[in-house]
């Protein structure tokens, strides 16, 4: 409080307000008294306010323009409001600042909280509709552009082919093949533990070769891709329309889509089979060390077994399903890349569901393929 | 001002700069001085280094020799209390502007407020208010986001921000580059508005000619890895350095003169 004393006294002489400002009205200095000030303004009703400030040793344009604001609360009251004995320089701020005591708006206005909520609500809907249709247009234009290309394999950009085949596929070896090792890992471990109850070990063969080909393989592959390349493309190609160089590829003669998206579609569609394979194999042999060291399974013994029980179609199933997640994770990342509009936020809220619908619509497929194979008993 | 030399207070003094990228060398024995209250423009060629210096001034590139010091504090050997005190007295505009694209208008130039002198909110809104009105923008910009600007309101979204805790060294990269003649003209007349009512010191890189002969007290010509020239625009005019005379002399050197109605008879006779 004692602070707030030094900056401003208030003395009323009859129907006179009297505020004297003193020392240091800077910004640094102004939270302080703002309140006090605030409490004043609303206070002062239909008395004139004088305001000294010759006792006012330093003001910046925060300070005058506090004073400002005080005065013209007062002024719509009392008339005869005004300051005085303002020095030189702080006359000329006073007067500076005078003419900029505008209100202004911090935020786009913002309704009854209730309402805004239906209004997200039915406007994501909304969005929600026409993005599937603008995804489902943008499938179409990739594959009728693929077409073309096919059709003048000259036309296709190997170099950038290849080099997605090596950013989102070869780099992602090692990280692929642990976690798909650690997985079959895994399964074994809880597969041997629950058959060992029922005497029934031998069948961790089954369960881990199965499980592994099938679905496991492909789906940490893919998954791991969306993440890791999904989100690449988002951004690569989300920065590149915040930077005009899509408008400049589009000028320059150079269709986008041949460029940017069929490169990255045709390298992860080539490189996410050679991914689920790795990763299948890796699954195995992490269950199969397992088997070996906790169930006493030697490796030819589970070889054996797995080539007797487990036939071919379950590596097929899972080996023809990585492309369509490849077509999936690449078309999403690339379409919501192009998708992004100027801020740094859009292009942080695209690449989130870059990722998010990848991953959605390849357990989707998964789901679908897995109806699919059980109706053909494929 | 330099006329009369009323001004003895260096804002800003560097000695023997040497700043590189690698083994490329930008700068080599640079000196430069601003004055308190005066408005210099630094102009030279594209990829003299004018930004360079800028940034090497500011503190965001780091020199390979020489002093810097502003506000009589040598940057580079300052502890961090000090370099927050001396960065909280100046301001920056920077050449695209860098307002922050998520936040509005308003919130941009709350935010060094809040973040160093952290006020009650209505307090802050008041300054930011004033702030946009000063920089020439109307009220209802406020809540707008930068992407629904034109360049010439970001522009001035972007110099209500370096306004905002109120600096006494403004620095602007190229202010007016992208503006129109007319945004231009208008920006240049804030500049020198706000440097006469708020007593600031301005260090402006620029290319443009209007805006030298329209705002800077004095002017800076880069060239060589240094400076080659400095003083009112007269004195630097008469410099017989080729750059300078080709700078000035060009058809838009003597165009902008001419508008100016300095020495239109000068350039009248150069121009036969």
């Amino acid at each position: 409080m004692s602070a707030v004393q030094t900056l401003f006294d208030i003395d009323i002489e009859g129907d006179l307000l009297k505020l004297v400002a003193k020392g240091d009205w800077r910004a640094p200095n102004l939270g302080q008294i703002d309140g006090a000030l605030r409490d004043f303004e609303d206070d002062s009703m239909g008395r004139d306010l004088l305001i000294d400030v010759s006792a006012v040793e330093r003001m910046d344009t925060a300070g005058a323009m506090v004073l400002q604001r005080v005065l013209r609360a007062c002024q719509t009251r009392g008339e005869r409001s005004r300051i005085i004995g303002a020095a030189p320089p702080h006359a000329a701020l006073l007067e500076q600042v005078g003419e900029h005591i505008v209100p202004c708006p911090v935020e786009p206005a913002r309704g009854n909280a209730f309402v805004a909520m239906l209004n997200r609500l039915g406007q994501g809907a909304v969005e929600a509709y026409f993005a599937s249709l603008e995804v489902l247009s943008f499938v179409g234009f990739a594959l009728s552009s693929a077409a073309r290309v096919m059709a003048n394999p000259s036309r296709i950009r190997w170099t950038s082919v290849v080099y997605h085949m090596e950013e989102a596929g070869l780099n992602a070896v090692p990280i692929i093949g642990l976690m798909s090792f650690l997985i079959g890992a895994v399964v074994a471990f809880m597969g041997a533990k629950i058959l060992r109850q029922f005497g029934a070990e031998i069948f961790t063969v089954e369960l881990v070769g199965i499980s592994v080909l099938r679905e496991f393989g492909v789906l940490l592959a893919a998954i791991l891709i969306a993440g890791r390349s999904g989100s690449a493309f988002t951004a690569q190609i989300g920065t590149m329309k915040i930077r005009e160089e899509i408008d400049a590829l589009r000028v320059l003669g150079l269709d986008p889509m041949e460029v940017l998206v069929l490169p990255r579609l045709f390298a992860l569609v080539i490189m996410l089979p050679a991914l689920a394979f790795l990763a299948a194999m890796l699954g195995l042999i992490g269950g199969g060390l397992v088997a070996w060291s906790s169930l006493g399974i030697s490796p030819v013994l589970f070889i054996t077994r797995m080539q007797e029980t487990i036939v071919m179609s379950n590596f097929w199933a899972g080996i023809i399903k990585a492309p369509f997640f490849a077509f999936a994770i690449a078309i999403i990342g690339c379409f919501q890349g192009t998708e992004v509009k100027g801020s740094a936020e859009s292009l942080g809220q695209r690449v989130t569901l870059s990722v998010v619908q990848a991953l959605f619509l390849v357990i989707l497929l998964d789901a679908f393929f897995a109806m699919f194979f059980l109706e053909i008993d494929f | 001002m330099t006329e009369n030399g009323s001004h003895t207070e260096k804002v800003i003094e560097v000695r023997g700069l040497k700043t590189q990228f690698g083994d490329t060398v930008i700068h080599e024995n640079l000196d430069l001085d601003v004055h308190q209250g005066e408005i210099l423009g630094v102009v030279g060629g594209s990829g003299t280094g004018k930004s360079v210096l800028m940034r090497a001034i500011i503190g965001l590139k780091r020199p390979s020799a020489g002093s810097i010091r502003v506000f009589g504090v040598d940057y580079l050997e300052a502890d961090e209390e000090t370099r927050l005190g001396v960065e909280r007295r100046w301001g920056v505009l920077f050449q695209a502007g860098a307002l922050f694209s998520s936040l509005t208008v308003a919130q941009n130039v709350m935010a060094p407020i809040m973040e160093h002198l952290h006020p009650p909110r209505a307090l802050a809104v008041d300054i930011a208010a004033m702030k946009i009105s000063m920089a020439g923008l109307p009220a209802d910009a406020g809540a707008k986001y930068p992407a629904e600007l034109s360049g010439g309101m970001q522009k001035r979204a972007a110099l209500a921000r370096a306004l905002a805790l109120d600096p006494e060294l403004l620095f602007l990269d190229e202010p007016t580059a992208g503006l129109d003649p007319i945004g231009a003209a208008k920006f240049d007349e804030l500049i020198v508005n706000l440097k006469r009512s708020l007593g600031l010191t301005v260090f402006m890189v620029t290319h443009d000619l209007d805006t030298l002969h329209a705002a800077c007290d004095r002017v800076a010509v880069l060239a060589e890895k240094r400076v080659i020239a400095c003083g009112s625009i007269c004195e630097v005019r008469a410099n017989p350095h080729p750059w300078i005379q080709e700078y000035f002399g060009g058809v838009r050197g003597r165009a902008a003169l001419a508008s100016k109605g300095v020495g239109a008879d000068a350039a009248r006779q150069e121009a036969q």
